[in-house]
């Protein structure tokens, strides 16, 4: 309770300074016209899965029997009924591909959320601690890193059984050793600090040294690595399934999406066409927000 | 600046070098161990005991199961089930596939050539666009070639090549009737296998139009997994040309009076690619990830297509073997790529 007085005053002054930090970062990423498009993109994909019921012409499951693999509303026997034609069971292509949203963003966000929440634990745990905890830790994501990371997904959903919730398991547990050592390094990094050293001699715990102390001022990188592996996470996710392994249909996720099209290859160009430019265009957003990020928030950078 | 003088490598440096050396595959061990571990691990977390999942959905009767599970082992405890697997794999035993009762590490042997043809060219294919691309880019930074690069370095990068693949063979094969569709080599050849390399044996048997064949059968898929490390090596060269460029002796080079080209060419290069050798070597991870995907997509008959169609037709012993020589594939690479590194640059080599 006594502390309070003193805190107050000095949470002030850092939120100050956190503010004036956030408005350096945001003139910087302002520049950068490319991570402006993506950042523009990504909020309306965010919007788009928000009011996908709203926005889509047609349910992203109601089969029209009378419309089987309908082209797009430009070409000959094309309606603009269903913009960009339909599949092979009459489902309105627009629709499923804005319905597809949601599953790309919801996958995106628990991916990024678990690998982050466990990758910055076990990175603080072995950065802080050192020793044979460091080591165990360390030896394990160099094994998850041996593998090339979509045959482990891949090999773990097998095991789980496919499904789009395993699927996301998987890739975060794949991940994650990224989020590790990147944590790990930032912390070795502080630990010597002169902050971190007063903060201990003034006998703060081991909790607090690690999450109150240490963790914020690491957070920098990770954000810009949560940025880049939600594109990481979108793509994987596709990947896993085209192969068969991830959602199942008929959910209208993009690689799901484009597995069932692959029969169509040659005879329905639209179905097999635009379920990945929708993969591309998001990924590629979140991708250029994320290098925009990173410029922005790397010093050695600024100074060229 | 770096090697120029070779002799350092040969006496004093020796040591320092061998320590370096058995420091880095001293790592290696308890990572291997790992890796059997996850391999040893992975048929017994599939649900349902080993013997119903190597017997797949035909079952067996209850005294048949006690049977197998004495004739397999699975009756022991784990540590010893674990040091029998160990022994074998060191003798290179990999059990035998469940479907087609052929050893595994004979099919992997069989199949890894293709992948290894299609994984050199597709690097092959990356490094010889995306180095020049690359080296070009950073030194006329900011010039529109420069954003070029780099904005179809992005795209490359965020690319889902699995799709990219479907509109290649849309449009190349497909609407253009270029290329063929899948496989290796049209049927119409046949040859015995010399080196594994269909480009390199249909070179060999002498066949009119057999090398035309296997190059065609190889462009789409090269392409399709070379986007990826193309963009990554396109990226980093950039970048490690920056780097160099901003030094002092890049600056002193210039002041010289020294051409642009030889600025370039002789003092900025070679530090520059330091970087990009560790970033090269990286991509084979990369590759054999991008090989599963690639290779289903174009019928190729390598081991991303094997690892697949043995998932689904749960043939969990190839499963098993292919998971451990992947991960040993990969990791004998990055410790290569690793020693390299020590070797063209000796300052990694000093601290250790």
């Amino acid at each position: 309770m006594n502390n309070t007085p003193i805190i107050s005053p000095n949470d002030s002054s850092e939120a100050e300074t956190s503010w004036m930090r956030l408005k350096e970062f945001w003139s910087y990423f302002y520049e950068n016209k490319g991570a402006v498009a993506g950042l523009c993109v990504v909020v309306f994909v965010i919007l788009l899965a928000f009011f996908a019921d709203v926005v889509a012409p047609h349910s992203p499951i109601e089969q029209y029997r009378d419309y089987f693999l309908k082209p797009p509303a430009w070409q000959e026997g094309g309606s603009w009924r269903f913009i960009l034609g339909t599949d092979a069971v009459g489902r309105d292509m627009l629709s499923r591909l804005i319905h597809g949203t949601r599953y790309s963003l919801f996958i995106g966000c628990i991916v990024v959320s678990i690998s982050l929440v466990s990758g910055i634990s076990l990175g603080l745990i072995a950065g802080f601690f050192r020793g044979w905890v460091d080591t165990l830790i360390m030896r394990i994501m160099d094994v998850i890193l041996s593998y090339p990371s979509l045959l482990l997904a891949l090999v773990l959903v097998a095991i789980l059984g496919p499904s789009l919730t395993n699927a996301m398991i998987a890739i975060a547990i794949v991940l994650q050793p990224h989020y590790v050592r990147l944590t790990r390094a930032q912390v070795i990094a502080e630990s010597s600090r002169d902050y971190v050293t007063s903060s201990r001699v003034a006998g703060a715990g081991t909790l607090r040294l690690m999450f109150i102390t240490l963790l914020p001022n690491c957070m920098a990188p990770l954000i810009v690595q949560a940025t880049l592996s939600f594109s990481t996470a979108i793509l994987d996710a596709a990947a896993l399934g085209f192969l068969g392994m991830g959602a199942q249909p008929p959910t209208p996720e993009w690689g799901t999406l484009l597995a069932e099209a692959r029969e169509f290859i040659s005879s329905a160009w639209w179905v097999v066409t635009f379920p990945g430019l929708a993969i591309l265009i998001t990924v590629l957003s979140f991708n250029l927000m994320g290098d925009g990020m990173r410029d922005a928030l790397d010093p050695k950078l600024k100074r060229s | 600046m770096i090697i120029q003088d070779l002799s350092p490598f040969f006496s004093d440096n020796l040591i320092p070098m061998f320590r370096f050396l058995i420091s880095r595959v001293g790592l290696l061990i308890p990572t291997f161990i790992g890796v059997t571990i996850i391999a040893f691990s992975f048929i017994r977390l599939i649900p349902g005991d080993p013997i119903e999942v190597l017997a797949g959905e035909r079952g067996v009767s209850p005294e048949r199961h006690a049977q197998l599970m004495a004739q397999f082992g699975f009756d022991r405890p784990l540590w010893q089930q674990y040091l029998e697997f160990l022994s074998k794999l060191l003798h290179g035993d990999l059990g035998q596939s469940i479907v087609t009762k052929q050893p595994v590490i004979d099919e992997f042997l069989t199949l890894f050539p293709a992948t290894l043809e299609l994984s050199t060219m597709a690097i092959l294919f990356a490094m010889i666009i995306g180095l020049p691309a690359g080296i070009i880019a950073g030194f006329k930074r900011g010039s529109i070639f420069d954003h070029t690069v780099m904005t179809t370095a992005l795209v490359g990068y965020s690319m889902p090549i699995f799709w990219l693949g479907l509109l290649m063979i849309i449009l190349f094969s497909g609407i253009l009737g270029w290329t063929p569709v899948s496989g290796r080599i049209s049927f119409l050849f046949y040859f015995e296998p010399v080196t594994g390399f269909m480009l390199i044996d249909s070179y060999l048997s002498g066949q009119e139009g057999a090398f035309r064949s296997a190059l065609s059968h190889l462009i789409l898929p090269t392409i399709a997994l070379g986007t990826i490390p193309m963009a990554v090596i396109a990226r980093q060269t950039r970048s490690a040309m920056l780097e160099v460029l901003g030094e002092d002796y890049v600056r002193t080079a210039r002041a010289k009076g020294l051409p642009p080209f030889r600025v370039i060419a002789i003092h900025a290069l070679r530090n520059a690619l330091i970087p990009v050798v560790t970033t090269i070597g990286l991509q084979v991870g990369v590759l054999l990830a991008g090989a599963i995907l690639t290779e289903t997509i174009f019928s190729w008959p390598g081991i991303g297509k094997w690892m697949v169609d043995s998932i689904f037709r749960r043939d969990y012993t190839s499963v098993q073997g292919g998971l451990l020589m992947i991960a040993a594939i990969v990791m004998v690479v990055n410790l290569i790529v690793d020693l390299l590194y020590g070797l063209i640059n000796p300052r990694i080599r000093h601290t250790r």
